[in-house]
C-alpha cells in the first residue's frame, strides 16, 4: 500500500516538474488541461505561449493558430475548449466557492469553442455569458458550440 | 458546407445582400443526454435553444434563423474545439470516523482513487469542498465545512498533492448529500468533497 501510493505521488510529481511555474492561486481562475499546437495568451498587451499547465486570469485572451487547439477547465468545474484559429477573450470571471454565485462573461472574437458551463450557469442562469460580434448567448446550461467567421 | 456557400453565393448574387450569416451556434445534450438552453441574441433577432442540436445561426440583416444542426456539420465545424475539451471533472467523497481525524476505512481507500485520477490526468487540479448537515446557522456551518476542507487539504499535501494544486471552499449546509429537515443530524452530509479536474 505505501509503495503503490510512492509511486503515485511520484508521478504527481513528474507531472508538476514538467508544467511551466505556477503563479499561485490568487488571481488564478482556470489553467490549460490541453494546448495543442500553437496556442498563446494575450495578457497586459504581452503574447505569452500557453502549455498544458499554464494558469489564467480573468481578462486573459486565448490565441490559437492554425495548427491550435486548447481546452481549459475553470474553478467552477465550467469546460470551455478551442478549436484552430480562434480568440477568445475572457472579460469577467467571478465565483464564490461558498454559494456558488458568480459571473463568467466571455467574447469568442472569431474561431470556434465549445462549452460545457459549469457551478456559474447551474447556480444563476443568467451568471454566464458568451458573446461574439454579432450576438449574445444567455446561458443557461450546459453544453453548446459556437462559431463564428470573421 | 459547400451547399451553404453555394445558397449563400446564389442569395449574394440573387438578392444582393450584404454579408453572409456570421455564427453558428449549435446546443448539445450532455453525458445523460439531458439538455440545457441558451438564448441567442442577435442584433434584431433572438432565438431560444433547447433541443438537441437545436441550431442558431445570425443573419446579415441582424436576425437570429432557429434550425437544427446535423452531427455531421458538428463534426465538420467543431471537430476539433470538441477534441481538446477537458476530461469532465470528476468528484470523490470522505467521511471522517465519528469525532476523529480519520477517514473510515471507505473513505481510504476512495483517497486511493483520487490519488490515481489525479496522476491520470494531466496537470490535474481540485477543490477540497466541506459540507455540514442541517444543524445551526448558515454562518457557523461554512465555518465549519471550510475548516473541514482546510483539514483535509493538509491531509492530501501531506500525502505528496502539491499545496497549490489545492483549492478549498466550504459549502456549508447548501448542498445536503441526503435531502434532511432543518435541525437534523445527518452523517451522510457532513462529509467533504473533492472535485478533480
Amino acid at each position: 500500500m505505501q509503495s503503490t501510493r510512492l509511486i503515485v505521488i511520484r508521478r504527481l510529481l513528474a507531472c508538476a516538474c514538467s508544467i511551466v511555474p505556477i503563479a499561485g492561486w490568487g488571481a488564478d481562475i482556470a489553467q490549460f488541461k490541453v494546448a495543442r499546437g500553437s496556442v498563446y495568451l494575450e495578457r497586459s498587451g504581452q503574447r505569452l505561449p500557453a502549455r498544458v499547465g499554464t494558469h489564467l486570469q480573468a481578462t486573459d485572451t486565448v490565441v490559437t493558430g492554425a495548427d491550435g487547439s486548447a481546452g481549459i477547465a475553470f474553478v467552477d468545474n465550467s469546460l470551455l475548449s478551442v478549436g484552430p484559429n480562434s480568440v477568445l477573450a475572457i472579460e469577467r470571471y467571478a465565483f464564490n466557492s461558498t454559494t456558488h454565485e458568480g459571473a463568467f462573461e466571455s467574447s469568442l472574437r472569431k474561431g470556434t469553442l465549445s462549452v460545457v458551463s459549469g457551478k456559474i450557469a447551474k447556480q444563476s442562469p443568467d451568471a454566464m455569458k458568451v458573446k461574439t460580434p454579432s450576438s449574445i448567448l444567455g446561458v443557461r446550461g450546459t453544453e453548446f458550440l459556437v462559431h463564428s467567421s470573421d | 458546407m459547400h451547399q451553404r456557400c453555394a445558397a449563400l453565393l446564389a442569395a449574394l448574387v440573387l438578392g444582393g445582400c450584404a454579408t453572409p450569416s456570421q455564427d453558428l451556434v449549435v446546443l448539445l445534450p450532455d453525458k445523460e443526454g439531458k439538455v440545457g438552453t441558451v438564448v441567442v441574441q442577435g442584433q434584431k433577432g433572438k432565438t431560444v435553444l433547447n433541443t438537441a442540436y437545436a441550431s442558431a445561426r445570425t443573419t446579415s440583416d441582424g436576425g437570429v434563423q432557429r434550425g437544427t444542426a446535423s452531427q455531421s456539420e458538428v463534426k465538420d465545424v467543431f471537430g476539433s474545439a470538441l477534441a481538446a475539451q477537458p476530461p469532465r471533472p470528476i468528484s470523490f467523497t470522505l467521511y471522517f470516523e465519528s469525532g476523529s481525524d480519520e477517514f473510515t476505512e471507505q473513505s481510504k481507500q476512495e483517497v486511493k482513487r483520487l490519488l490515481a485520477e489525479m496522476a491520470r490526468r494531466q496537470a490535474s487540479d481540485i477543490t477540497v469542498i466541506g459540507h455540514t448537515d442541517q444543524v445551526g446557522p448558515d454562518p457557523s456551518n461554512d465555518a465549519l465545512s471550510l475548516q473541514r476542507a482546510e483539514r483535509v487539504k493538509s491531509i492530501l499535501a501531506g500525502m505528496g498533492i502539491p499545496a497549490e494544486r489545492i483549492l478549498t471552499a466550504g459549502r456549508g449546509r447548501r448542498e445536503p448529500l441526503i435531502p434532511a429537515a432543518d435541525g437534523v443530524s445527518e452523517p451522510r452530509n457532513r462529509r467533504v468533497e473533492i472535485s478533480v479536474r
